[in-house]
């Protein structure tokens, strides 16, 4: 879930806001940074793939009761792309701010770190287990993907609004719940995202941004 | 390609402003408005933030519609924030409510309000790979701006994909719940909207190249600064000037 526009800083602690703003901002420029120099140009439009899928995997709505959460996958993001995830995930953050109102512009740099850093955490802790051969542990690896990448940024979103000042502590615990249920939720879908694709499009998953082309299969 | 953007009603004064100057005074009133807590500075950012809508030429309703979001986690810090935040109580009716709390709130509502209608007004309107090329010309990286802009032409493609994918389910009777066979579909349903769109990007890709794209584009809109600008950025500055001599003085 995103930072609003306007939480932070907060009056009562407006250092440890700056503090946080600014940080989010440098280690965001910094993976940025990192990403951009893994790729070649050839790849950019690859990468854009995955930017715009993400912002369209977050309009579909998983109903629980009366309320509904939107679907991240950072950690299936991160799974497919590495430290491309934080160019890819900047991008489609900056978009959603600019073309939907969610999140904001001071707030971009932290909430593209509390979505990239886990999809980078994630690329590194299960990516080989994700692509090795043997289907038990490469379902079992997507599903602890996306479950962390999920708590993790739950616990970066909290840690940031915890520090922020005490009038938020509510609402970081209401984060953490929230992120704890999509956990659950985004482990289940990534499995199910992992299995398809090891069946149907296994390049895709071994190496996406250099993946083989397949023109033949065009349809319409 | 279908685009979610506001269509402006009125006279659309901020579409003839260089998107240069548009995108540097949305980012300069993000950050002041965003330091400062004091009321009149707010009002001030917020009567910035209501001028900008207005002279995007949005209507009332649209803007109603986009800050829906904005606007329920609002309401949720106003409900809130009065009985978690500690110091002085006042009574309103029945009920003890900290004073502070609910300055606060009120504080951040304002703000809230007024940074997103601002970028809004400024951004909002603004066509994408306008945007994009902006960026670029405010030497932005240009793997990143590329990256924005072949995203912003992947979302429509994509969106479509999802659309007809969701229909396709619709039409076989799914309904979605919180259960297993919802998470399945979903994930299937994601996992055909990476392989789909991976290949009709490509296609794309393939394309481009056959017309001659060597991997970067060229910059064929050179924005100039115009006689509309200088209005714009004269008011801009003593928007922010007024914040912080408000904020800070």
């Amino acid at each position: 879930m995103h930072i609003a526009e306007a939480i932070l800083p907060n009056p009562e602690n407006p250092a440890a806001g700056l503090v946080i703003l600014g940080a989010g901002w440098a280690l965001t420029a910094v993976g940025t940074a990192i990403g951009l120099r893994r790729l070649d140009h050839e790849q950019i439009p690859r990468v854009a793939v995955f930017s715009a899928a993400f912002f369209v995997v977050s309009l579909i709505h998983f109903p629980i009761g009366p309320v509904s959460v939107h679907l991240v996958l950072n950690g299936l993001m991160g799974l497919l792309l590495g430290w491309a995830a934080f160019p890819a995930l900047l991008v489609a953050l900056l978009l959603q701010a600019v073309l939907f109102q969610y999140g904001g512009l001071t707030t971009l740099g932290i909430n593209t770190l509390a979505m990239a850093a886990p999809a980078v955490a994630c690329h590194y802790l299960f990516g080989p287990l994700v692509r090795g051969a043997r289907p038990r542990t490469a379902l079992a690896g997507a599903a602890a993907a996306g479950a962390t990448g999920m708590l993790l940024a739950g616990l970066i979103v909290a840690a940031a609004l915890l520090a922020a000042g005490e009038a938020f502590v509510w609402l970081s615990q209401l984060s953490l719940a929230v992120h704890a249920v999509l956990a659950v939720l985004e482990a289940a879908v990534t499995v199910a995202a992992v299995h398809f694709l090891r069946l149907v499009r296994p390049e895709l998953l071994r190496a996406p941004l250099d993946a083989p082309r397949r023109l033949e299969v065009s349809r319409g | 390609m279908t685009s979610p953007q506001p269509r402006a009603a009125g006279p659309k004064t901020l579409a003839r402003v260089d998107p240069r100057s548009r995108i540097l005074a949305a980012v300069g009133f993000s950050v002041i408005v965003a330091l400062c807590h004091r009321p009149a500075a707010l009002g001030v950012g917020l009567a910035a933030g209501v001028a900008a809508v207005g002279l995007a030429g949005l209507r009332p309703g649209e803007v109603l519609r986009r800050l829906a979001p904005l606007e329920l986690l609002m309401l949720l810090l106003v409900v809130v924030l009065p009985w978690t935040a500690s110091g002085a109580t006042i009574a309103i009716g029945p009920f003890d409510v900290s004073q502070h709390g609910l300055a606060l709130a009120a504080a951040i509502a304002v703000k809230g309000n007024a940074i997103m209608l601002a970028l809004l007004g400024l951004l909002g309107t603004m066509d994408e790979i306008r945007l994009g090329h902006a960026l670029l010309h405010l030497r932005v990286p240009d793997k990143l701006a590329h990256l924005l802009l072949f995203t912003v032409r992947y979302l429509g493609v994509l969106r479509d994909e999802h659309c007809r994918l969701t229909d396709a389910m619709r039409v076989r009777g799914f309904r979605p719940g919180p259960n297993r066979h919802t998470c399945q579909t979903y994930g299937y349903l994601v996992g055909m909207l990476l392989a789909r769109g991976f290949d009709r990007t490509e296609r794309i890709a393939a394309a481009m190249k056959c017309r001659g794209f060597r991997g970067r584009f060229y910059l064929l809109d050179h924005f100039v600064f115009s006689r509309i600008d200088v209005p714009f950025a004269a008011a801009t500055v003593g928007v922010i000037a007024a914040i912080v001599f408000l904020e800070w003085t």
